[in-house]
């Protein structure tokens, strides 16, 4: 028996053509979200091993001045970071960049002609580093930020190359990449590529200083500074309209870093800005979080003058709008600041005034006014700890408090530390600490809370 | 089976105060270093954090940073004639385990011994006659206080020790210590502020001719940055430094002054968890080939080095040397030898001090937080007739009031039941404690050696403890503490309660973790361990830090003093003996 | 080996976790115990977000080590040694039996940080504790054995049911050491040890289940678990504006 005939008109072509299309949004959009989320490792502490070495004489030769200007560059990229696994060699490879839909392992580019970039000549390296696309045709997945590398000069990407061939390594292969179809096909990288990626390279502005040129193409390029602090639209490729305000990244809220007063650098001077990048420390806050492995392996090596470069480029930024937030509640200021005051003062003292350049100061800070909290709790809830740095070899840290407040006394006390001393950010709720808790497979405050929280406020009054 | 391990230039057996002064210093000039600790990696965040260090069960009573005599303990007894035992349970001093050792849980109290503390035996028998020092086996030092000048220097500029001088390159300066030795420099920060006690005590102190300053701290009055980078916090008076780790960041400790900087070098290692069993020498006795540790899965490993410094508590350095067959052993019978020789202590009495109409807020401490007077320490008085030699610095100290340990009652209130409980309430906040700071000298019964019956995890002989207080020092705690309790009397206390120390020594109550001595150092290898540069008479490339090397104590904690010779002694290995590997001290 | 993920908040799981995770681990192990991961450390001493040694609390509920009848006179002694009257908490009040109970129960009871090996001799008084018992083993005897004396000298009656009086003197000569026990407990050796378990249940913090509501600071005047006081250094002759808190907090934490 035969199945009745039937005729198809462009009608009927529109369903499934939407579908499809849909679907490959969805894919686009699922390597977009891949890449900001897995962009930046997951924070461990930011041993600086591998700085030895970094730190290691190059020889005088032939090739003595190509090679230290590499090093110096891959300093600049902070590539150590992304391309070194817990334990390994650096720049072996095997870091695994989680994401919810799985896990994308950094490749080994060390010397060795194994697994390594050994082979690779200057070519396939700048072809890499500055398309996205391997020597083999395929294109890389997006964690690997060549839209900002598209901007790295010619001669710049042949000494990099140079240097990482003198980097020693063993061969390592890092586990497969655990992807779900259709993530795992390279192709859908492809298409990512084509629709979102830009060949600007980078052009120099003749109306602006050196300096302002130089800070524009290491923040825009090796840099690549705005792969975390610009938010991103739906499919993953950075709002350049919204350039450096800021966004939320691997539960951490990459800060605001545009001339904005309260939440961004507006009340950071270019020295200040300086001094941040080389010890990890200035009057207003402390590297920690994602920034102090940057700070540790990348900034804190650099130049001053390169330093400086960046701190021009970065203070002519536009401040991001101001914000007009909610003002919190009167119990939820008044509960946060006995949390506070019996919890916080003993680093923040009792007006928020830290211990510049060691305890970072929370009134004014911009850390605690951007408009998404997320690092706020997040330091709150897992401790944090500011990058040793050469200068400031020192890491002071801020312990958990996971295990000691609850997910509403976290909420309270972040609340009045985003309202306190001139402060003023939106409130956090509960639900925002139940979630982060949650992200960060940490477990919930001791069930003893109860009785303990039963000691009277009437205090000591009979002694 | 043992494992062979790479070669390094040093290995440190021990990594708190000195192993981290030593790891720096030596470090610095290019040396491979490895140190080699016991127990685990200990930070501020993990492990003595804000968030839960305020907890006197945990930490004093249950001991979470002390050595755990379960797994390491010694046998004590208070003359020959008695049966050494072990010591089952932790109390009257409080060794350290793990990075930072006992130096994370000190209360950074940093003391320079007074010049003729160095010279103790001739001193005061010149000024005395010979029998003032009879019955004690007390010696000079083989330094003088103006060759460890320098090196003291060093270690409050390690600290940022907070303090006020009171001779300065010769000249006394109002505020200070009149009687200290001279400073090449002020103090790198300022003194901490007084709390109600102690700001009385000085007054009244000075009303009645004595000479009170603030206690030197390494409690800093406001934060500070050392030469090596390393920043430290200013002190927020919690009250939680002796016995606990600072949460902070403003107590001196090896965490917060020199292993942040020393971690950052390529040419030093910390390898935790492993327990050195023994130092290995050549054939010949003479050269140490390095040590033999046993990591935490039990294997044993060969550490070859070119130099052993032995970094431990002093109860280790000594117990090793023994094991070792480093230095002949000290035999109190026959008093020959010299290892375990001259163990000393420290004599701690206290005056208890009662108001009825003061609040004194005593929970607002600092370990170092006191008005002190050094009147009556070292020979700073004229000892003409009293029968002993030595004294104590007699201290207002307010190191906090943590309530099951300081909890003060007047004598007739009792130790429970309703009298005590009435007394507790009314008198916590209205008392506080004089500490009666006194030297502890050598005498010939006094030492370590190896117990004959008990042995530890590993089977080797554990270490025995022979010592009671001489009837010196006995005599000296009585007049100092006379001497504290007039003050407190002239405070306008409603009730007084002097402690003087008495013998018998007891293991059981907590005194004080200053044991020092067994390893002196010394003119002459019949005298002494180890000469100057705390280098071994037997076998020149071991060299043996901590207070192990006084030949006897001072009135003073014995931090400072420690550090300083641990600083003198890596001057000479990164010069001479670098130049010239070998004795550095002719016998 | 566990496959867990070490930024996991669990301190028993990194214990577990073993030489597994190297150099990056952070041992919270303390006290030289032997099976603790050994790690070759450079570059700066570990530490991980979301880790930290936070102390264990009390479990809440009923006796966890005592008996009924262990627990009676536990209950009793203890309210001679801090009786109840208007100045604050009696012993019992406090929670004190139940302190000891959860320490017995727990590391300190069980000898976590006594040498309790062979051989044993009596020793003299300054030698301290020289029994082969845990603490926990310790009371146990202890308790029997004073309980049986009390039997015996007063026709069959247990502890609790003497009069203030008859307990108050059986303690004094506890603590002197002349109330002689049939078996091998030294009644001095324990009292010492009891009070000093009292001391402890009455001013620890409230998370180890003694200390109620902080009521024995309250009553003395100490501020508790508080960190900073650098305000009021040189605030001579004067209460302050301190309110007593635990390590897990007080009242004004929660919204009111």
């Amino acid at each position: 028996m035969s199945a009745p005939g039937r005729t198809y008109t462009a009608k009927h072509w529109i369903g499934p053509g939407i579908i499809a299309v849909l679907l490959l949004l969805a894919v686009i959009a699922l390597i977009s979200w891949l890449w900001s989320a897995a962009h930046q490792p997951k924070i461990v502490e930011p041993t600086p091993a591998p700085l030895a070495l970094l730190d290691r004489q190059i020889p005088d030769g032939p090739n003595a001045v190509l090679l230290r200007r590499g090093r110096y560059l891959v300093i600049a990229g902070d590539c150590v970071s992304c391309h070194t696994r817990e334990g390994g060699k650096p720049f072996n490879g095997g870091l695994g960049l989680n994401t919810p839909f799985g896990t994308i392992y950094s490749p080994d580019i060390t010397g060795n002609t194994q697994t390594g970039i050994g082979g690779s000549n200057n070519d396939q390296f700048f072809s890499a580093l500055h398309d996205g696309v391997a020597a083999d045709g395929t294109h890389l997945y997006p964690a690997f930020p060549y839209p900002h590398f598209n901007k790295v000069s010619r001669a710049d990407s042949d000494a990099i190359l140079a240097y990482l061939k003198t980097v020693p390594g063993s061969p390592y292969t890092p586990p497969p990449n655990a992807l779900p179809f259709p993530l795992n096909l390279r192709l859908s990288a492809a298409g990512w590529h084509m629709l979102f990626f830009h060949d600007h390279g980078f052009s120099p502005d003749p109306q602006k200083s050196a300096a302002w040129n130089r800070g524009a193409y290491l923040v825009e390029g090796l840099g690549h500074c705005s792969a975390c602090h610009t938010p991103k639209n739906t499919f993953g490729a950075e709002e350049h309209s919204q350039a450096f305000r800021g966004a939320k990244l691997d539960n951490w809220f990459a800060p605001d870093l545009t001339g904005n007063p309260q939440a961004g650098l507006g009340k950071w001077t270019a020295a200040e800005i300086v001094e941040f990048l080389k010890t990890g420390r200035n009057v207003h806050t402390d590297a920690a979080g994602s920034m102090a492995e940057v700070v540790a392996y990348s900034t804190s090596q650099m130049s001053d003058a390169d330093l400086n470069a960046i701190a021009t480029y970065l203070k002519t930024i536009p401040p991001s709008p101001a914000t007009n937030p909610k003002a919190p509640d009167a119990n939820a200021m008044q509960a946060g600041g006995a949390v506070y005051f019996d919890s916080c003062t003993a680093c923040h003292h009792d007006r928020g005034q830290g211990s510049p350049r060691l305890f970072p100061p929370l009134a004014g800070s911009a850390v605690a006014q951007q408009n998404d909290a997320t690092s706020l709790i997040h330091f709150i809830l897992a401790g944090g700890r500011a990058a040793p740095t050469p200068t400031r070899p020192s890491a002071p840290s801020m312990p958990s408090f996971a295990w000691k407040l609850t997910d509403q006394e976290i909420a309270d006390v972040a609340t009045y530390v985003r309202n306190s001393w001139g402060n003023k950010a939106s409130p956090v709720t509960a639900r925002q600490v139940v979630g982060l808790r949650k992200a960060l497979k940490l477990h919930k405050s001791l069930p003893q809370k109860d009785r303990a929280a039963q000691i009277d406020d009437g205090g000591h009054s009979r002694g | 089976m043992v494992i062979r391990q790479k070669p390094v230039d040093v290995v440190l057996v021990g990594f708190g105060w000195t192993g981290a002064i030593m790891a720096q210093q030596l470090c610095d000039a290019g040396f491979n270093v490895l140190a080699l600790e016991r127990s685990a990696s200990q930070t501020t965040p993990d492990n003595f954090a804000t968030t839960f260090d305020q907890d006197e069960l945990r930490y004093m009573w249950r001991h979470h940073l002390f050595q755990n005599v379960k797994y390491s303990t010694l046998t004590f007894r208070n003359n020959p004639m008695q049966q050494a035992l072990p010591m089952r349970h932790l109390g009257s001093f409080l060794p350290g385990t793990g990075v930072g050792g006992a130096g994370v849980h000190w209360n950074g109290q940093i003391w320079r011994f007074l010049p003729a503390d160095f010279q103790l035996k001739s001193h005061n028998e010149k000024r005395y006659g010979k029998q003032a020092t009879n019955g004690l086996t007390i010696q000079d030092w083989p330094v003088s206080y103006d060759e460890l000048e320098p090196h003291y220097t060093q270690f409050d500029l390690v600290c940022g020790t907070s303090g006020k001088a009171g001779n300065l390159k010769g000249a006394i300066q109002p505020g200070g210590n009149p009687f200290e030795g001279m400073r090449s420099q002020e103090y790198p920060t300022p003194p901490l502020p007084m709390t109600y006690a102690p700001a009385m005590f000085a007054k009244v102190a000075a009303a009645l001719g004595h000479h009170p300053f603030p206690h030197p701290a390494g409690n800093l009055s406001k934060p500070y940055t050392n030469p090596y980078g390393a920043q430290l916090g200013a002190c927020t008076f919690c009250g939680f430094c002796e016995k606990f780790g600072c949460g902070n960041y403003a107590k001196a400790s090896p965490q917060t002054t020199l292993i942040p900087y020393i971690m950052q070098k390529s040419n030093f290692e910390l390898r935790t968890e492993c327990e050195v069993l023994k130092v290995e020498k050549t054939p010949d006795g003479k050269t140490a080939t390095g040590v033999t540790y046993i990591d935490s899965s039990g294997v044993q490993h060969f550490q070859p080095a070119s130099i052993v410094v032995l970094t431990a508590y002093q109860f280790h350095n000594v117990h090793l040397l023994l094991l070792s067959g480093i230095g002949k052993p000290y035999n109190s019978q026959t008093g020959e030898g010299v290892v375990g020789k001259n163990y000393c202590y420290q004599t701690m009495s206290s005056v208890e001090v009662f108001f009825e109409d003061k609040i004194l807020n005593p929970f607002i401490g600092a370990g170092a937080l006191a008005s002190v007077i050094d009147d009556f320490n070292g020979d700073n008085f004229d000892h003409s007739g009293l029968g002993f030699i030595g004294g104590a610095y007699i201290a207002a100290l307010v190191t906090g009031a943590r309530p099951i340990e300081m909890t003060r009652v007047p004598k007739e209130a009792g130790k429970w039941g309703l009298a005590w409980k009435k007394a507790a309430a009314k008198y916590f906040l209205r008392s506080f404690s004089i500490s009666v700071h006194g030297s502890s000298y050598a005498q010939a019964n006094n030492c370590l050696d190896l117990d004959p019956t008990y042995r530890d995890q590993f089977g080797r002989p554990m270490l025995r403890m022979t010592f009671d207080f001489p009837d010196n020092d006995i005599k000296m705690a009585k007049y100092c503490t006379d001497r504290a309790t007039d003050v407190a009397k002239a405070m306008g206390a409603s009730s007084v309660t002097p402690k003087a120390q008495k013998a018998p020594y007891s293991i059981v109550p907590y005194q004080t973790t200053h044991n020092v001595g067994g390893t002196m150092m010394g003119d002459s290898p019949n005298t002494s361990v180890v000469n100057k540069y705390s280098q071994s008479w037997d076998v020149s490339n071991v060299f043996v830090t901590g207070a192990g090397l006084f030949p006897q104590n001072a009135g003073y904690n014995p931090t400072a003093t420690l550090a300083a010779l641990a600083f003198m002694s890596a001057q000479a290995i990164k010069t001479d003996y670098r130049k010239a590997p070998g004795p550095l001290v002719h016998a | 080996m566990s496959p867990k993920s070490p930024s996991k908040f669990d301190r028993r799981s990194v214990l577990t976790l073993g030489a597994a995770l190297g150099s990056s681990a952070v041992a919270l192990a303390h006290d030289g115990m032997l099976g603790a991961p050994g790690q070759d450390i450079s570059g700066t001493l570990p530490w991980r977000e979301g880790e930290t040694d936070a102390p264990d609390a009390a479990p809440t509920g009923g006796w966890t080590f005592f008996t009924g009848a262990e627990a009676a006179f536990i209950t009793s002694a203890v309210d001679r040694l801090i009786p109840a009257d208007p100045t604050g908490p009696s012993g019992s009040e406090a929670g004190v039996p139940e302190f000891i109970d959860r320490q017995l129960a727990g590391g300190y009871g069980q000898g976590e940080h006594f040498y309790l090996n062979g051989p044993w001799a009596k020793g003299e008084e300054t030698q301290g504790y020289q029994s082969r018992l845990t603490p926990a083993q310790f009371y146990r005897h202890a308790i029997a054995e004073i309980e049986q004396y009390v039997g015996n000298a007063n026709q069959g009656k247990a502890f609790k049911d003497l009069d203030a009086h008859t307990q108050d003197a059986l303690l004094k000569q506890m603590e002197s050491g002349t109330l002689k026990l049939k078996g091998s407990v030294d009644s001095k050796t324990f009292f010492t040890m009891f009070l000093q378990n009292v001391k402890e249940g009455y001013f620890s913090d409230p998370i180890y289940g003694g200390n109620k509501n902080g009521n024995a600071w309250a009553m003395i005047g100490f501020p508790g678990a508080h960190y900073d006081y650098s305000p009021w250094v040189t605030a001579y002759n004067r209460r302050l504006p301190v309110k007593t808190v635990g390590l897990l907090g007080r009242r004004g934490w929660t919204r009111g």
